[in-house]
């Protein structure tokens, strides 16, 4: 028994086991093919909002009123709102802004909810049953109202100190991350009870390996797949929850047109120019679907005992 | 059953309780202070706003603004509306049941859609019924209410000329057409959230069947010679439903997103649509009740979940 050895055999077959059970994973989802068109769907939607207004270089808020309420056309493609506004041009700018809201808001929370379920399932006890009924507690609270509510007091507050812009995405994103991590912590803490007796974690903590390292080397890396899964789904919930606050005239302001604030300003004029509703809401509808798609395959591809359970 | 009934209740009392602290933390530390206007107000001497502020008890230490916060929504009295000068829970009580008919319709609609489909689809795993449910219902769930509300206006009122897209609360017409007009102003809004919980739903149903339909059980019940509508009734069904209602009772603060935005597409007199007009209107006491009866409206709904879950599993009641 050589003592050198010992600690570089297991890293060894941990870093290619590792390596498969990736692989493994891609091929699952690739095999996924609604998952796969989502994602090609999302990949065009995210390289036309980075990349559109560089090579679609109209200008988001140029009024003409002689071209006002016009359907799509040769000159503004997707039409136009009632202050002649080119629509294309708005989508593709709010766009970026609802779908950074998205993703902002889900790494909020899954940070929280990884932290939450982790310190819960690791440290047990008076803890745990403190945190689980913090989580109770905040999946019995009615989302959308308390959202309103937080918006409302706190919006003229933010905008003082981060500007218009700038202070409106912090909060948005806050609360909605804030008001999400709940589904997360409760998969973690789950993983965490299973995985802390399984026997490669006794033989490191048999090994002497601190807590921490426990957590941070051996047990999160394996509790990943179900918090990767629960975070894509949480990127489409944050997108609509962004736009309904948007759609209710309290999220962004008017000189910020993400999609959902587009369908507000358009919905008063439907009768006239049904175009200006159908864009945005056909964005925000094919993002979101291809998000739930994605995660549908992710669903297969990281979570195995799923898929063997559920078929 | 009763034991069951009084630990369910007694446990929502302390989930109540950590609401309005949430809700009191929120409104405490929020900027901003009720008083502004008059701050601002050249005619109100400082003197006027010190005393209101005192009368108030504005100064007061948090702990025991709280406590009055509490017992004044407790015993009913929630305060007084800036705009309307109505007695909160006036405005309230009037607005409460045109909310609960609509959410109760869709809900209602959504489970009729979702049990028999569901089912179905999970008993024939994959056939080409199975695909085309399962498609429709992601795409269903995807839509999100406020683009299927515009679209359905757009449909069924601009363009087919069907259904009126404004709910009115005083239909001036009595007997069956009173009945017919309100189906007609209800139909388009209890639609989209229906949908919507219907395309959630039959999710959940689908995949409890599926687990449940492997089951020995059923193999035996079909085996004694039970006709298939009575093993898939009685002992496949209403097995499923157990983790469904689970489920149904954590979409209930989600449904009231549906419910605020529909209001509001709709124009429909509810308290949602009542939230978003006293938030445009800075109507700080209006949004805090209302806030509080959501919230109130979950802790109410899960407990009838608790109890439809103890119905359909005797297990959960007795243990």
């Amino acid at each position: 028994m050589s003592v050198a050895a010992a600690p570089a055999a297991p890293l060894l077959s941990a870093g290619s086991a590792r390596l498969s059970l990736w692989r493994e994973a891609t091929r699952r989802f690739r095999r996924h093919r609604l998952a796969m068109i989502g994602f090609a769907l999302l990949l065009v939607m995210v390289a036309a909002v980075l990349l559109g207004p560089f090579v679609y270089r109209v200008p988001i808020n140029e009024i003409d009123f002689k071209a006002k309420l016009k359907g799509p056309s040769r000159a503004h493609p997707l039409g136009t709102d009632d202050l002649g506004q080119d629509l294309l041009a708005r989508m593709l700018y709010g766009g970026r802004i609802s779908l950074a809201v998205g993703v902002v808001a889900m790494l909020i929370s899954i940070t929280i909810g990884t932290g939450v379920g982790a310190l819960a399932g690791q440290l047990g006890g008076v803890t745990d049953h403190t945190l689980m009924r913090l989580t109770d507690l905040f999946l019995s609270l009615p989302q959308l109202p308390l959202l309103l509510l937080i918006v409302y007091l706190f919006r003229d507050a933010l905008k003082k100190t981060l500007g218009p812009e700038a202070g409106v995405f912090v909060l948005i994103v806050a609360v909605i991350g804030g008001l999400r991590w709940m589904p997360v912590a409760r998969l973690v803490r789950a993983q965490f009870l299973s995985l802390r007796e399984k026997e490669f974690v006794e033989a490191a903590r048999g090994l002497g390996a601190a807590p921490l390292r426990q957590v941070m080397r051996h047990i999160l890396p394996n509790a990943v797949g179900p918090v990767i899964v629960a975070g894509s789904l949480d990127v489409a919930v944050a997108i609509i929850a962004e736009s309904s606050l948007s759609f209710l005239g309290l999220g962004f302001p008017p000189d910020i047109p993400t999609w959902g604030r587009i369908l507000f300003d358009a919905k008063d004029n439907l009768d006239f120019a049904p175009h200006w509703a159908l864009f945005p809401g056909t964005a925000i509808f094919l993002t979101v679907l291809s998000i739930n798609y994605i995660g549908d395959g992710l669903r297969d591809a990281l979570d195995p005992r799923k898929v063997l359970g559920g078929k | 059953m009763s034991r069951y009934v009084v630990r369910r209740l007694l446990i929502a009392v302390p989930v109540i309780f950590g609401i309005s602290l949430v809700l009191f933390t929120i409104l405490a530390l929020a900027p901003g202070d009720p008083f502004e206007e008059l701050a601002t107000n050249p005619n109100v001497p400082p003197e006027v706003r010190m005393n209101l502020r005192a009368k108030f008890g504005l100064d007061d230490p948090l702990p025991v603004r709280y406590t009055r916060w509490l017992t004044s929504m407790l015993r009913g009295d929630w305060g007084f509306s800036f705009v309307s000068r109505v007695n909160v829970d006036t405005l309230i009580v009037q607005r409460l049941p045109t909310s609960l008919f609509v959410l109760g319709s869709a809900q209602l609609l959504g489970l009729l859609i979702a049990l028999p489909i569901g089912t179905y689809s999970a008993l024939r795993p994959y056939s080409v019924f199975d695909q085309v449910t399962t498609t429709f219902a992601f795409i269903g769930f995807s839509l999100p209410t406020f683009f299927t509300g515009l679209v359905f206006i757009l449909v069924f009122s601009l363009w087919l000329d069907w259904l009126p897209f404004i709910y009115r609360a005083d239909i001036s017409a009595a007997g069956w057409r009173w009945w017919w007009e309100h189906a007609r102003q209800a139909a388009m809004p209890v639609a989209v959230l229906g949908l919507f919980q219907g395309a959630t739903l039959t999710r959940f149903v689908r995949s409890a069947v599926l687990d449940v339909v492997r089951l020995d059980y059923v193999n035996t019940a079909r085996a004694k010679g039970l006709s298939e509508r009575a093993t898939v009734v009685k002992h496949v069904v209403r097995n499923a439903l157990i983790p469904v209602v689970t489920l149904v009772a954590l979409q209930i603060p989600g449904i009231f997103t549906g419910a605020v935005i529909t209001e509001q597409i709709f124009r429909i007199p509810g308290i949602g649509s009542l939230l978003i007009s006293s938030i445009l209107a800075n109507d700080t006491p209006v949004i805090m009740a209302i806030t509080f009866v959501f919230s109130c409206l979950v802790v109410i709904f899960n407990l009838v979940a608790d109890l439809l879950y103890g119905w359909l599993d005797p297990r959960i009641a007795y243990r």
